[in-house]
C-alpha cells in the first residue's frame, strides 16, 4: 500500500512537469487540485433539491403503505410496498447517510443477523414484507408500521442537514449500480415479495438523475462519454422494460431466467464502467 | 540506481519493477537529470505506440510477422476466454481492436495498460494486480470465430473463410453449452498465472459495452528442467504431452502445419492460423484405478520415460508396426496408433485445469485445455476423426467444450491487431 502511494506521488510530479512542458500533445493536463466543488454548486443543489422531492414522496407513499397495513388490508398493502419503496430506492445515496435510520426502515433480516443482532431487532419495510407474503396477515404488524412511519418522517427531516458535495453524487451513482450488482441482481433484496426489479428500476433512475444533472458539464470535458452513458442507459432501461407487467409495474423476479438475468447483469457491467468516469466533472 | 537501472532508464524504458524502485522525488530528478524529458514521457507509458522493449527483464515481443503465444515454446499458465462480440458496428468494433493493440503491447512489456491519473476520484485505469511483477513471458494470442461473420450489424460476411466454421460433432463428444463456441478468443500465456489473468481482466474491462463474456478456462504447465531446458510437460493423467510435436522453431514446419500462406485462404489469414479449443474432462478416478500397464497401452507409450512402447527413450522412432509374439506392441486401439494414422498434424499447446469438484458425482473437475493451432480446421478435424471411437483414451476423458477460432497474422509497428480483417 505505501509503495503504491509513493509511485502515485511519482506519477503526479511527472504530469506536472509534463504540463509545464508543452510536450503533452496526446495529453489532457491533469489539473492539481481534484475537488472544485465550488464550480459544480449548481449541480449540487439541484441534486438535493431531487432527494428532498423524492423523500417527500417516500413519506406521502409510507403513509398510505402503514394506513392499509394498520387496517388489515393485505392485498392493498401488498400493491402499495413495492411502489412506496422506489422513492427511497432512488435517493439511496442521500438516505444511507444516516447509519441509524436506514437499517432501520430497510434491512432484511440477512443484514439483521450478520450484525450479530437478534431477530427482535429486526424493523421496516422487510419485516412487513414477511408478514405480508410469507404469513399473509398483518395482524400483528401494527407497531412495527408505526414506527416505519416515524423514522420515515425522521429521514425526511435530517435530509435537509446533509450537505451533498460532487464526491458524495459521483460516489453515489456507483454505489447505486453496485447495489443492483450484488443484491438485485441476485434476487436477494426481496426474498419474500420478489419485486425486486422495482429496487432494481428505481436504482437506475437514482444514477440516471445524477448524470442528467452532471450532463452539461461532461459535454465540455469528453462528449463521447456522454454519448456512451446515454447509450448505456438506454439498453439497459430497454432490457428492464422487456419485465414489465403492462399495469405500471414489474414481472416476479422468480419468473425471470438464468438468461435475463445474465443480460441484466452485463448490461449493468457496461453501464458501470463509463459512469465512473463521471468522477472527471471535478477536474 | 544502478547502472543497469541507469542504462535501462536512459534508453527511455521500465519495467513494472523498476517503477516502483523508482520512488521519491530525489529519484525522479535523477531521471531527468540522465534522460531529459522525452525518456521521462515514454517511461511512464504515455507514448500512444508503445514499441517492444527489448531491454525488459523475460519479454516476448509484440509486433512481428505473427502473433506471439503460438510458436512461443514452454507455456506455464494460460488464461483463455471466449467473447460474446455485442459491439453495434465494423467501426467500433475496429476501434476496440486498435485499443487491445495499445494495451497488448504495453502488457507485454510489463507495464500498467495506461498512467494512473491524478484525479483520485477516478478508479485506477489498470487493475493493478500486476505492479511488481515483470513482463513474465506474457504473450497474446487474439482469433475471430465464426459467428462474428454472422453479424449482419458487422457487415463481415463476405470476409468468411469457407474453412472457418464450427467443429463437427465428433463420436463421445458431450459437449456443455457454456463451454462452445464465441466470437472472439483472448489467450494469454505467462510464467505467472496472475500476470496472465491481469491482462484479460484489462482487455475485457476496456471492451465492456463492445464484448461479454462467454467462458473462460485457466490451465497450467509444469516442465521438468534438463540442463536448463524445458522438458516435455506432463498432463494430469502423468503422461507427457506433446513429444511428437511440431517444432517451433522450423519455419519450413511451421509454414507447412501452422503459418496460412498466401492463397490458401482469404488474403486477411495469410500469416494466421486456426485454433481448436477443446474442454476436456479427464475422469482422474477411474484413471487413478487403472492399472500402469492398461495406462500405457491406452497412450501406447511408457508413463515415465515417454518412450513409445517397448523402448527406452522418449524422442525414438514410434515404429507402430512393431509385433511381439505375434501381437503389436503398439495396440491399434492406443491414442498415439490412432493419431498417427492421418498423414495430418498440427501443433498442441495444451494446458491442464483444475477447477474445483463436480457438484453431481464429487469427483475433481480436472482435465486438459486442448489448444492446438494448424493452417486449416481439416488438419484438427481428421485426427480427432481418426481417434473416433476406438481411442481407448475415450474411456477416461470426455469432451465439454469446443470451439474454433481464426487466429489473424501478427502486428506491424503502427498497425494493429486484425487490421487485414477491418480496413
Amino acid at each position: 500500500m505505501k509503495k503504491m502511494m509513493q509511485v502515485t506521488g511519482v506519477l503526479l510530479l511527472t504530469s506536472g512537469l509534463l504540463v509545464g512542458c508543452g510536450t503533452t500533445a496526446t495529453e489532457k493536463p491533469i489539473k492539481k487540485e481534484v475537488s472544485q466543488a465550488s464550480t459544480l454548486d449548481t449541480e449540487v443543489a439541484a441534486y438535493k433539491a431531487f432527494a428532498i422531492d423524492q423523500l417527500d414522496q417516500f413519506v406521502i407513499a409510507t403513509e398510505a403503505f402503514v394506513e392499509a397495513v394498520k387496517a388489515g388490508e393485505v392485498e392493498k398493502a401488498k400493491e402499495l410496498y413495492a411502489p412506496a419503496r422506489m422513492y427511497f430506492e432512488r435517493s439511496e445515496p442521500i438516505a444511507e447517510s444516516f447509519g441509524d435510520l436506514d437499517p432501520r426502515i430497510d434491512a432484511r433480516l440477512a443484514d439483521i443477523k450478520e450484525e450479530g443482532q437478534g431477530e427482535e431487532e429486526w424493523s421496516g419495510y422487510h419485516k412487513i414484507e414477511y408478514g405480508l407474503w410469507v404469513e399473509g396477515k398483518t395482524e400483528g404488524y401494527e407497531e412495527v408500521a408505526d414506527q416505519l412511519m416515524k423514522d420515515v418522517k425522521e429521514l425526511r427531516a435530517k435530509v435537509e442537514t446533509v450537505t451533498v458535495t460532487p464526491d458524495l453524487m459521483i460516489v453515489g451513482a456507483v454505489d447505486l449500480l453496485n447495489e443492483v450488482s450484488t443484491s438485485k441482481i441476485t434476487g436477494e433484496e426481496e426474498i419474500y415479495s420478489h419485486t425486486d426489479l422495482y429496487d432494481f428500476k428505481a436504482n437506475v433512475e437514482g444514477a440516471e438523475e445524477i448524470f442528467k444533472l452532471f450532463k452539461a458539464n461532461l459535454q465540455e470535458k469528453d462528449a463521447a462519454l456522454v454519448t456512451t452513458l446515454e447509450e448505456s442507459f438506454a439498453s439497459l432501461n430497454d432490457l428492464l422494460a422487456k419485465h414489465e407487467d403492462g399495469k405500471g409495474g414489474y414481472v416476479s423476479y422468480e419468473v425471470l431466467t438464468k438468461e435475463d438475468t445474465k443480460a441484466l447483469s452485463e448490461a449493468v457491467d457496461h453501464l458501470g464502467e463509463p459512469l465512473s468516469q463521471m468522477a472527471i466533472v471535478v477536474e | 540506481m544502478s547502472e543497469q537501472e541507469e542504462k535501462s532508464v536512459f534508453q527511455k524504458k521500465i519495467s513494472r519493477r523498476k517503477l516502483l524502485k523508482l520512488t521519491g522525488i530525489g529519484t525522479v530528478g535523477a531521471i531527468i537529470g540522465a534522460s531529459g524529458m522525452t525518456g521521462v514521457l515514454s517511461a511512464f507509458g504515455m507514448n500512444p505506440f508503445e514499441d517492444d522493449d527489448e531491454t525488459v527483464e523475460n519479454k516476448i515481443k509484440f509486433y512481428g510477422k505473427h502473433q506471439s503465444g503460438i510458436a512461443t515454446k514452454g507455456p506455464e499458465h494460460v488464461y483463455f476466454v471466449s467473447l460474446t462480440c455485442v459491439a453495434k458496428s465494423k467501426k467500433e468494433l475496429k476501434e476496440l481492436f486498435q485499443l487491445w493493440t495499445k494495451q497488448s503491447a504495453e502488457l507485454m512489456n510489463g507495464r500498467l495498460i495506461e498512467q494512473a491519473k491524478s484525479n483520485t476520484l477516478l478508479p485506477p485505469v489498470d487493475t493493478g494486480e500486476a505492479v511488481g511483477l515483470n513482463a513474465s513471458h506474457l504473450t497474446l494470442t487474439f482469433g475471430v470465430g465464426p459467428s462474428l461473420f454472422e453479424n449482419k450489424a458487422l457487415g463481415l460476411q463476405s470476409m468468411k473463410p469457407t474453412e472457418l466454421k464450427d467443429l463437427p460433432h465428433f463420436p463421445k463428444d458431450q459437449l456443455d453449452a457454456h463451454y462452445v463456441g464465441g466470437d472472439i478468443c483472448i489467450q494469454a500465456c505467462a510464467d505467472d498465472p496472475q500476470v496472465a489473468f491481469h491482462a484479460i481482466r484489462n482487455l475485457v474491462r476496456s471492451g465492456r459495452g463492445k464484448v461479454t463474456m462467454h467462458w473462460s478456462q485457466a490451465g497450467f504447465n509444469s516442465y521438468e528442467m534438463k540442463h536448463k531446458e524445458k522438458r516435455t510437460p506432463r498432463n494430469l493423467f502423468a503422461f507427457k504431452d506433446g513429444t511428437g510435436n511440431v517444432n517451433v522453431e522450423s519455419s519450413k514446419d511451421m509454414k507447412e502445419v501452422v503459418w496460412v500462406q498466401p492463397s490458401e485462404s482469404k488474403n486477411w489469414m495469410i500469416d494466421g492460423t486456426y485454433l481448436a479449443v477443446r474442454r476436456i474432462q479427464m475422469h482422474l478416478e477411474t484413471w487413478d484405478r487403472t492399472a500402469l500397464s492398461g495406462q500405457e497401452e491406452t497412450f501406447g507409450r511408457h508413463r515415465d520415460s515417454g518412450a513409445p512402447l517397448g523402448k527406452m527413450d522418449e524422442f525414438e522412432d514410434m515404429e507402430l508396426d512393431r509385433k511381439e509374439s505375434g501381437g503389436r506392441v503398439v495396440p491399434d486401439t492406443s491414442h498415439v496408433f490412432l493419431a498417427l494414422q492421418v498423414k495430418d498434424r498440427m501443433l498442441r499447446r495444451s494446458f491442464s485445469y483444475s477447477d474445483g469438484i463436480n457438484p453431481n458425482t464429487g469427483a475433481f473437475d480436472a482435465g486438459l485445455l486442448f489448444l492446438s493451432f494448424q493452417k486449416h480446421p481439416k488438419q484438427f478435424i481428421n485426427i480427432q476423426n481418426s481417434l473416433g471411437r476406438n481411442d481407448k483414451l475415450n474411456e477416461y476423458i470426455t469432451h465439454r467444450g469446443s470451439a474454433l477460432f481464426a487466429c489473424f497474422p501478427g502486428v506491424t509497428k503502427g498497425s494493429y491487431l486484425g487490421a487485414e480483417l477491418f480496413d
